[in-house]
């Protein structure tokens, strides 16, 4: 132990120790468990339990010197006084303690003994008390009864009296029409007076009562009858009757035939509106019909507005169904709304609610507003069939609109109803029908304004009849508009119309529209109503319709201008190029189509209006061909060729022929490129004389041709078709000028070769024909885009006419030339 | 290619050709030519069918040049021909039933080239005088008959000739004007082989006109059957009520003269005016049409054909086949459709013809003298026949 060698002057500190020793060796410690594990194996360890004295003895022994082990004892001995003298004052002290705890007892055992006493006076003067009490309730317990009994009979009394009065009572609110007060006091009395109704007197009161009610009742059933009672009263009615055990069913009824009548009137004002229908209807269908079309280059201020304008002598839709909402369906709501609070959402009380009223009411609820819904439903379908003038949608929309939020109310009102689906039901109907019903003015639409061009191509042929033979078809521009402009106006005028008509569907779909967000406007009428049933139908009957131009008016070539075959074909191919794609993206942007059924691709589309356009202007070039054909054909086969005088002019056939095909080649210059044509020689005119040459002429028709040698008259021919292509007179054209012009010339020349092969010709005859094929050739030329080919034909001609002739004496080529010039 | 063999022979501008429709061994064609200014002749065209060699026979034909000829049904030397006379500056077709000499085959087709050296001349049995009538279009001989009756179309006139004493009087019996605005004129005609051949079919402008010839009365009118001229007819030889006809709007239509409102079929494929329609004589679903195109078409037209339509070939006999292509389309039934496209000529075809004697070969002609001979390919017809 260290400490043992510090001295133990400092006193507060050393008292702990000392404490905290003794602590230990009471075995009260609380502290220093580690240290006392540390110590206590150590036997050297002065204060440890271990404390071997022997061991550290030894060990000092060993260890220390001498002078070591006297300070040590010294020390020692210091010690062990100390600790004999801390042992004398505890003890000390504990015997203190003991002496004035011994004091302390003796005085409580004298204080206890006093109180003892009195405790045992306190209980004998409670014991006196209650029975004092016990006494004096004896004595009041009689008066007590006696005062219940009387109040027991003043209240019986007061009852009694109450039942008395009560006839009178009940009149009087009768008369001041305090129905619900005497309901109340009646309700009161019922059970008693059935109860009693033995008793004469009671069942006089009774039978009083019963008649009064009875006459409330009937009066309250009067004004439940009564139609100008309002909802709050007929409320108070309808709860008062059901107080008086008036069957809920009948009641329900009653109620419900009540609000009915007034629903009749509301349904036959609407119905009355559509009565005067029919008029406006056909008035509307005339004003679509009629189509001035005074004006061919603007149709739009004739016929645009005309197929749009609605039917406006009777009321419009929005105030149609404006009207029905509201006195229809909010009065609908109304009923709906009262006749709840009435029968089903009332407190169930008594025995009300056994009756299980609020199914029975909502049975014949459903049923009332059913049948009422559908008759309204079906005055809205026919109003909205009225509509069939497709002027302004909004109206329609809006309406619509209306008809379908109201829908909600009821919907709000009436959970399980199917009327607002059927509603919707009616809104798709309608919207379904208006895209029908703008296809079809689409239509009228495009007939029209193809009515309108033909108008404005007819125009100049009448007025300027010769303008087309001196002027060469670029006939007075002043006059009429020409081919271009007429193209970009009509197709103006079919794009804003198609642009306009997607406005106006597009109402169907926008944001603020209730119904817009229905799966049906989100999907399908995006993709099939609009995209399908509208843009590509439209598309679809535009190439339709052209191209019944081409197989109607086939045959005889006559019922339709070519002009305006050459301006649809042009038309059509613009929609392949441009126009079908630009639309359906269009359409697409604004209505956000997303395709969940397959729709028909923009590549059909083109490949339709380029085939179209194919087909129209192979059909172009076919009555073109045709109507000169037939002027070839006629002056061949009307002529005596036999005995023809010597040729001084060109006929006036093959001016005209080379007039026709000047003004032709102007018209499609109009609307079609120019084209490729193969490279020619700058004196096209010249060149071909050589094949008309005298001297080759000579071989031909020299008297070479026997029976057993005919190769050789027709090797030349031969030779020249080995090494020319086949020729395909009515095969398909290309879109471009020199094309078209080609195939007419092709099919001309052809005709005018066969014609001639039938013919039989004198020498004057042939003469005629080489007049006239130098002629053509020297204006032909330029038209085609390879001039070998008309070459080639009319070499053909002027061969086929020596073979036909009977003195085959050709003309000199340098006549021919001046007689060409001179014509 | 073995099954389109195709032959050729060359005779100078020519229209007229026929089958020699009597003759039913020998495969044979006769060909008028066209000259103004030298001997027209009858080329009498022989096809060897084993030896694959033609075998060409002239004769002169010297009354002038030939627009149509048609052979008796009965007599294979006897036949028709329209030929124009040129006279006093007026040129008139004009129309003679002659013979041919008996000598004729034994004489100058061993030497074809050479004909020019004696060719021997045909022998003028009857003019059909027309000088009141003016020109004749066609002489038709009554389909299957004894070769005594023929009929002629003249301008607007249709005269019914009864030929007598072997041939060489023709008495008019009867006759039908075709009335009208304009100048009407008959383009073409056909004997009807049925109904007892009491009925022709008439062509005139864009006309079809059926005719009783008991009566001589009209008994149909299809106006506008072709937007432009009709060229030529032919009557189904197995459908009493069918008809084909073609023109210059490039079509071959289908008629049954039943219903004349519609034409039952319609054949866009020439690229220029059609002037000869033909159906094969015994499988009338084979037709040939001949164009100024320069092209020959043959179709099949199975859905308007007396042929069961869609009968199915036997697998048993198809495996037999070596081509297995045959194979596949067999099991559908055959469709409408062109069996072959000839181009071998360079100038307008005018005329084609099936042979009288075999029924899978055929001739055309082009206006070049071009006269080319081809099969039905091997593989239709046993198809057909199958």
């Amino acid at each position: 132990m260290s400490s043992a060698t510090t001295p133990p002057d400092s006193d507060p500190s050393q008292r702990r120790r000392v404490h905290s020793m003794l602590k230990h060796y009471y075995g009260l410690n609380e502290e220093g468990k580690v240290t006392e594990q540390a110590e206590s194996l150590d036997p050297c360890d002065i204060n440890g339990p271990h404390f071997d004295p022997e061991v550290y003895l030894n060990k000092l022994r060993m260890e220390c010197s001498l002078g070591e082990l006297m300070d040590h004892e010294s020390c020692m001995v210091k010690q062990i006084r100390s600790l004999d003298s801390d042992m004398q004052t505890l003890v000390y002290e504990n015997y203190n303690k003991f002496i004035s705890a011994t004091d302390t007892i003796r005085k409580m055992k004298n204080d206890f003994k006093k109180m003892e006493d009195e405790m045992d006076c306190l209980s004998a003067n409670m014991a006196a008390i209650t029975e004092f009490s016990a006494h004096i309730s004896g004595t009041l317990q009689d008066q007590h009864a006696q005062i219940t009994k009387l109040s027991g009979v003043h209240t019986l009394l007061r009852k009694l009296q109450f039942l008395f009065e009560l006839p009178a009572r009940l009149n009087k609110c009768l008369e001041l029409q305090a129905y619900a007060q005497a309901v109340s006091a009646h309700r009161r009395a019922r059970c008693v007076l059935q109860q009693y109704s033995h008793m004469p007197s009671f069942r006089g009161i009774q039978d009083d009562c019963h008649v009064i009610m009875e006459q409330l009742a009937q009066q309250l059933r009067q004004k439940f009858r009564d139609g100008g009672s309002s909802a709050k009263d007929l409320s108070e009615c309808v709860e008062l009757l059901l107080q008086l055990d008036e069957p809920a069913e009948e009641l329900c009824d009653k109620f419900l035939s009540h609000a009915q009548s007034r629903f009749e009137a509301d349904l036959q004002g609407l119905e009355a509106e559509l009565k005067d229908s029919p008029v406006t209807d056909t008035g509307g269908g005339l004003v679509q019909k009629t189509n001035p079309g005074s004006n061919p280059v603007s149709p739009s201020s004739s016929s645009t507005t005309n197929p749009f304008l609605s039917p406006t002598a009777g009321t419009d839709i929005l105030e149609f169904i404006d009207r029905g909402c509201n006195e229809f369906v909010s009065s609908l709501c109304l009923v709906i709304a009262s006749y709840q609070e009435l029968f089903i959402n009332r407190p169930q009380e008594g025995e009300l609610a056994s009756k299980n009223i609020p199914e029975m009411a909502n049975g014949k609820l459903h049923v009332f507003v059913d049948t009422l819904a559908a008759r309204y439903f079906s005055l809205v379908e026919r109003r909205i069939q009225e509509e069939k003038g497709v002027s302004d949608n909004s109206l329609l929309v809006r309406a619509l609109d209306r008809f379908h939020r109201r829908l909600q109310a009821i919907s709000k009102l009436l959970p399980g109803s199917a009327v607002p689906s059927q509603g919707t039901e009616i809104v798709v109907r309608a919207a379904r029908e208006r895209i029908k019903q703008y296809l079809s003015a689409l239509q009228t639409f495009y007939h029209d304004s193809l009515t309108d061009v033909r108008q404005a191509l007819a125009a100049p042929r009448q007025s300027a009849g010769g303008a087309s033979v001196s002027g060469g078809g670029a006939t007075s521009k002043d006059a009429t508009p020409s081919l271009p402009e007429l193209l970009t106006s009509l197709s103006n005028f079919i794009l804003n119309q198609l642009k306009s008509v997607l406005a106006s569907v597009h109402l169907f779909t926008a944001k603020d529209i209730t119904f817009s967000n229905k799966p049906y406007f989100k999907g399908e009428f995006c993709s099939q109503g609009v995209r399908e049933g509208l843009v590509v139908s439209f598309i679809k009957f535009i190439c339709q319709s052209s191209r019944q131009y081409c197989e109607s008016a086939g045959d005889r070539g006559g019922s339709t201008p070519p002009a305006l075959l050459l301006l649809l074909s042009r038309l059509c191919l613009d929609y392949e190029t441009s126009t079908i794609s630009y639309i359906l993206t269009l359409t697409d942007e604004q209505f956000l189509v997303q395709h969940h059924t397959p729709v028909t691709p923009v590549t059909a589309l083109c490949a339709e209006a380029r085939e179209a356009a194919q087909k129209l202007l192979n059909h172009y070039v076919k009555v073109q061909g045709l109507i000169i054909s037939q002027m070839l054909r006629k002056s061949v086969e009307t002529r005596d060729w036999v005995n023809t005088i010597e040729p001084r002019n060109v006929r006036a056939v093959m001016k005209r022929v080379v007039e026709d095909t000047t003004s032709i080649d102007v018209q499609v210059g109009l609307l079609y490129e120019e084209g490729v044509r193969k490279a020619h020689s700058s004196d096209s005119s010249k060149r071909t004389f050589s094949v008309y040459s005298s001297s080759r002429q000579q071989i031909r028709y020299a008297p070479s041709y026997t029976p057993s040698a005919p190769m050789d008259t027709n090797l030349l021919s031969n030779i020249h078709k080995l090494f020319s292509e086949r020729i395909d007179i009515f095969s398909p054209v290309e879109f471009n000028k020199v094309s078209v012009l080609t195939g007419i010339i092709k099919i001309s020349l052809k005709t005018f070769l066969e014609c001639v092969r039938l013919r039989t010709f004198g020498r004057y005859g042939l003469q005629q024909i080489q007049v006239d094929c130098h002629y053509l050739q020297m204006y032909l030329w330029r038209f085609v885009s390879d001039e070998n080919l008309v070459h080639f034909l009319l070499d053909e001609i002027v061969g086929s006419a020596a073979h036909r002739c009977l003195d085959p004496s050709p003309m000199e080529q340098s006549v021919i030339e001046v007689i060409c010039e001179r014509g | 290619f073995v099954n389109k063999l195709q032959y050729l022979a060359r005779i100078d501008r020519a229209r007229a050709l026929t089958a020699q429709t009597a003759e039913t061994d020998a495969i044979r064609f006769l060909v008028g030519t066209q000259s103004l200014k030298f001997d027209n002749q009858i080329h009498i065209i022989d096809f060897d069918d084993e030896n694959n060699v033609i075998n060409k026979s002239v004769l002169l034909h010297d009354a002038g040049e030939i627009w149509h000829i048609s052979g008796s049904p009965a007599d294979k030397a006897v036949l028709t021909t329209c030929y124009s006379k040129t006279s006093e500056s007026r040129v008139l077709t004009c129309a003679a039933v002659w013979r041919m000499p008996p000598e004729w085959e034994s004489g100058s087709h061993e030497s074809p080239d050479d004909s020019s050296n004696n060719p021997q001349t045909l022998e003028l049995l009857c003019h059909l005088d027309n000088t009141a009538h003016g020109s004749v279009a066609c002489v038709l001989w009554e389909p299957m008959g004894d070769g005594k009756r023929v009929i002629s179309l003249a301008e607007n006139h249709m005269l019914l000739w009864d030929l007598q004493e072997s041939s060489t009087k023709a008495t008019i019996s009867s006759s039908a004007t075709l009335e009208g605005k304009g100048q009407l004129k008959f383009t073409a005609g056909k004997w009807s082989p049925h109904h007892n051949n009491t009925q022709l079919a008439t062509a005139n402008d864009t006309a079809i006109r059926g005719w009783d010839l008991r009566s001589m009365s009209q008994i149909y009118c299809i106006e506008n059957a072709h937007g432009q001229l009709v060229r030529d007819l032919d009557f189904n030889p197995n459908k009493q009520y069918y008809l084909a006809s073609c023109g210059d709007d490039c079509k071959v239509k289908f008629w049954d003269v039943r219903h004349i409102n519609e034409p039952v079929k319609c054949l866009e494929e020439h690229s220029h005016w059609v002037w000869s329609v033909r159906y094969n004589h015994s499988h009338d679903q084979l037709l040939l049409t001949g164009s100024s195109d320069s092209r020959v078409i043959l179709s099949n037209m199975v859905s308007i054909s007396s042929e069961p339509f869609g009968h199915l070939v036997d697998d048993d006999e198809l495996s037999d086949n070596e081509e297995s292509q045959q194979e596949d389309k067999g099991k559908e039934p055959l469709q409408d459709s062109i069996i072959a496209t000839y181009e071998e000529h360079e100038d307008s075809v005018y005329a084609v013809e099936w042979s009288a004697a075999d029924p899978w070969l055929f001739a055309s002609l082009s206006y070049d003298g071009r006269l080319v001979i081809n099969r039905v390919p091997r593989a239709l017809k046993y198809r057909i026949l199958l």
